[in-house]
Formats: C-alpha cells, structure tokens, sequence
C-alpha cells in the first residue's frame, strides 16, 4: 500500500500512522453521556469504502482523508484533512 | 472412532489406508437448540462444552467456509496465562487448565506442548513492572519465574545480551505456557463435538437473522437455507461487527489485520516461546524446525487477510535485535488473519441488547490461546443464561460504565493495542 499526499506525492506506508475511521465527530461539550460513548467506543467497522484520518508523520506532518477501501486496500482519494496544519498549506 | 497406541498401530499395519473421516460433514436440519455462527476454534469449542458439560447436544455449528480457515488457522499457536488484570488473569488460567487436559478430553492429538513462554526484558523499569506482573500471576496460583540475565546465559545463549541499546537483562517466564498444533484444535474439537452429535455445517454463510413480533432472534438466514434457533451465538471474531451489523448493532471493535510468518526448517534452536520486550516480535519453533513468528497488527483498518511490508521489516527487526544469528534464516511464507481489535484490547462474552442473540467477540490477537476456556464459559452463557465468574467481567456494557480491561494502558485506540 503507498499514499499520494496531496503535498509530497507517493510515498510509502511507512511514513504514515493512522488514526481511524473520519466519521465520527466530536459531540459538543453538553451533548451528554451517551453521545461522548458512541464517538469515542462504538464503530462502524466498514468492509469496503471508508473515509479515514492518517498522518504524514514522515513527510510534511499534514493530517490527510484518506477514501480506501478495506476489502482490497485500494485507495481512491487522498485530500488534506480540514482544520489541520495541511489546511493552512492549502489556503 | 476412539484414537490410540492400538489404532495407530493397526493402521500402520494396513498401510494408513483404514483412517475415517474424524467428524460428520453434517448438512442442515429445520431447527436447533443452539445455533453457533463461526466455525473456529472458539465456535466449535462452545459447541463441545454446550454438548458434553451442559447436556445441550442439538447444537449447530455454521461455517461459511470451511472448518479452520479464519483465525483458528492463521496464529502463531502460542498459549499463556500471564495476563495482569482483574478479568484477564483468571480467564486465561481458566484455560491454560482446559489446555493441559483438552487432549485427554477431546481424544485428539493437539500437540499441546508446554515448552515455556519467555518474556524478555530490558530495562531496570520493566523488569520491575516484570517483576509485578509475576507476583500478580503468582498470588493467583499461577506459575511464574524472573529470571536474571545469567540464567538466560545458560538457557539461551544465542541471544543478544549485549545489544546497545536494548540489552537482554533477564525475562519473566511461565513453563506452563508453549503451543499447540492449531489446526488440531480445530480437527479435535470438531471430532469430539460431532460425536456427541453436534452438526457441523460448512460453505453455509449466514446472511441475515430470523426476528419474532417482539424482535428475538428466533433462527438465522443461511446460503443453505433458513435454519431456526432457541439461541444463536456469534463466535466470528474478525467479522463480528458485519454479522452484528445484520441484528442492527454496532460494536466496539474495529477489524484489522495482523501478519504472521514462517522461516525455512532449521535445526532445532529456540527451546520455547520468547518474546522481545523493547519492540514488538514473538518467536517459537514449530516441530518440522521452522521459525514461527510474528508482531505487531499493521495498524489500518482491513478485512483483506494481507498485510504490507512496513510491518513485516519492523518484526523482522525485531528478531536481528534479540537473536542476530537468524539473519541468514530465509522467510518461508508469511499470511495476514483479521483480528476483532476492541476498545480496550480485552474481548467481550455478553448477551446482546438483541434477545436470543450472544456474542463472543473483540478477541485482538489473543484469540488462539483463549480457545478452550472460551468455549467454555461462552456454553455456560448460552446453556444457563448467566455470565461465568471467570468471564464476569467482559462485559459489553463495560466501556459505557468505564469498567475497561486495558492491559496495556492505551485508551480507546484498538490499533495500539
């Protein structure tokens, strides 16, 4: 598997540390208990097309969204991830 | 048929052409008392338990391949009970005692050998959080040793003590822990659950749940067909959260997948299981005299049953940083299973929210030396509706209550534990 940053072309897996499904989303501050439980435990766990978060830690240290799918690790988009440092390098 | 000195020799006698098939490749019938989805290791151990402890013999096991194709037959067939933790301790003691008389129980040869798992150290720090772990087995009537670095001088002394920058110190070791011959397992549960007339259905892919009026789960959707069920449990770990996903639960557990390798036949070499302290990298010989071994998962999520090569150069690595002479050693062949990784790296034994719906799942990569014990308390679950004491704590609730099992401190991140 290798990933093409956005900002320093293909490079290989090695560079990268992955973080997790993109979906859920931090619940606002009094969102309450059960809420905070299913954004930080439960999963969705997609066989197939997943939107994920990894890091460029060996390159330009950009968080990225990575579309891949986890049935044959075909990756179909790469794009920076918004709000990190790699927004910034876009804008 | 009954395995034995006598059998084998009459056999041997006739050329090994008298050998019979060791279980029914049974097809399925209308209804059963309990429907087991997953047959691995864990699902046809929970069917052996439910038949022969709690009397429960119209029990269907269902494969949607064949018998030992997942996990059952993808590990590096280590067992072990030096786990730390409340919950954990007294499970995997459980069934390190299920190991050491499955053989006998089951009249199947597992090749259950218990060949000593060292762990090493390498550090002042860990060998007292060593140390720790040691004297928590030990109060629990476990066996556990700490060794200094001049008793592995004479017990292996190939390794590397004088590594710059992790040298070998000494090791906390169990005796009681080595391997077993996985595939076995799998063949001797299957044998001795089929004569008790359990049913053994293989290329049957479950794909969906049968619900009552009131939502129980009262059977299971097959590709052989409609099959119904008192109880149904789910024993899939690496798929649990897609058979899950079919009764309309999401679980906390994400699938990813975890590489294991084989070296070409050496001469015999490593006397058990060692495992490095300093990274990540697990090593025993396997009887023909190859080097089993393996490390950390790759870290993404994944249900491809491959791995990449990141990982493969970091546990190989790890193995030049404990024992350099295996350098010259050429890989053999190397695979990928998925594993169940929880929350918390411990697994869960529950009923689900779903009535008549029980799942063992969240195995991470502990999943071959919990077999027997497993499969026990998962039929105590299933044959008397309550939790067993040794299994009492994983719950699926657990993580929503803040009781996790998190034997390695990392949080609610799966891929580190």
């Amino acid at each position: 598997m290798r990933i093409v940053c956005p900002f320093c072309g293909e490079r290989e897996l090695g560079e990268f540390t992955y973080l997790g499904d993109a979906k859920p989303q931090r619940p606002a501050a009094d969102a309450g208990e059960d809420a905070v439980y299913d954004y930080v435990y439960m999963r969705d766990n997609i066989a197939g097309v997943m939107s994920e978060n990894w890091y460029h830690g060996g390159g330009c240290r950009s968080w990225l969204k990575v579309t891949r799918n986890t049935l044959t690790h075909e990756i179909s988009a790469v794009e920076a991830a918004a709000g990190a440092g790699a927004a910034k390098v876009g804008a | 048929m009954k395995y034995s000195i006598f059998s084998l020799a009459r056999a041997a006698l006739s050329g090994h052409k008298t050998w019979q098939r060791t279980w029914r490749d049974a097809t399925p019938k209308d209804h059963y008392d309990v429907v087991i989805i997953g047959g691995g290791g864990h699902g046809l151990a929970t069917a052996w338990f439910l038949a022969s402890e709690f009397g429960i013999r119209n029990v269907a096991v269902l494969e949607k391949g064949w018998i030992g194709s997942g996990n059952a037959g993808r590990n590096t067939t280590i067992i072990r009970s030096n786990y730390g933790l409340p919950g954990n301790t007294g499970f995997y003691e459980l069934s390190m005692k299920l190991w050491e008389r499955m053989e006998q129980d089951l009249n199947y040869n597992a090749m259950v050998s218990q060949r000593g798992v060292l762990n090493l150290y390498h550090s002042d720090g860990q060998r007292d959080a060593y140390a720790r772990r040691g004297n928590t087995m030990r109060i629990n009537g476990i066996d556990a040793e700490l060794l200094d670095q001049a008793a592995l001088k004479k017990m292996l002394p190939f390794l590397n003590f004088d590594h710059a920058r992790f040298p070998v110190q000494g090791g906390l070791l169990q005796r009681r822990g080595g391997t077993a011959r996985h595939d076995a397992v799998v063949w001797g549960y299957a044998h001795a659950a089929s004569a008790l007339g359990v049913d053994i259905i293989q290329n049957c892919e479950v794909t969906g749940f049968v619900r009552d009026a009131h939502g129980k789960v009262t059977g299971v959707e097959t590709s052989r067909g409609r099959i119904g069920a008192g109880k149904v449990g789910m024993a899939v770990a690496g798929s649990s959260s897609r058979v899950a996903a079919m009764a309309g639960m999401r679980l906390p557990i994400e699938s990813h997948v975890l590489q294991a390798f084989v070296s070409e036949a050496i001469k015999p070499l490593i006397p058990g299981v060692m495992t490095f302290g300093a990274g990540h990298f697990y090593v025993s010989q396997s009887d023909k005299g190859g080097l089993v071994f393996g490390g950390d998962i790759d870290g993404y999520n994944s249900y491809a049953q491959r791995g990449n090569l990141p990982v493969m150069e970091d546990v190989c690595e790890g193995g030049m940083a404990i024992i350099p002479m295996i350098g010259r050693v050429r890989l053999l062949r190397q695979w990928g299973g998925i594993m169940d990784m929880s929350m918390d790296g411990s697994p869960i034994i529950d009923r689900t929210p779903v009535d008549g719906l029980y799942l063992n799942a969240g195995w991470c990569y502990g999943g071959f030396k919990a077999t027997p014990g497993s499969g026990f308390v998962f039929a105590h679950l299933l044959a008397r509706d309550e939790m067993h004491k040794e299994a009492a704590l994983f719950r699926l609730d657990r993580f929503q209550r803040g009781a996790m099992i998190d034997e390695k401190g990392q949080g609610a991140q799966p891929n580190l534990h």
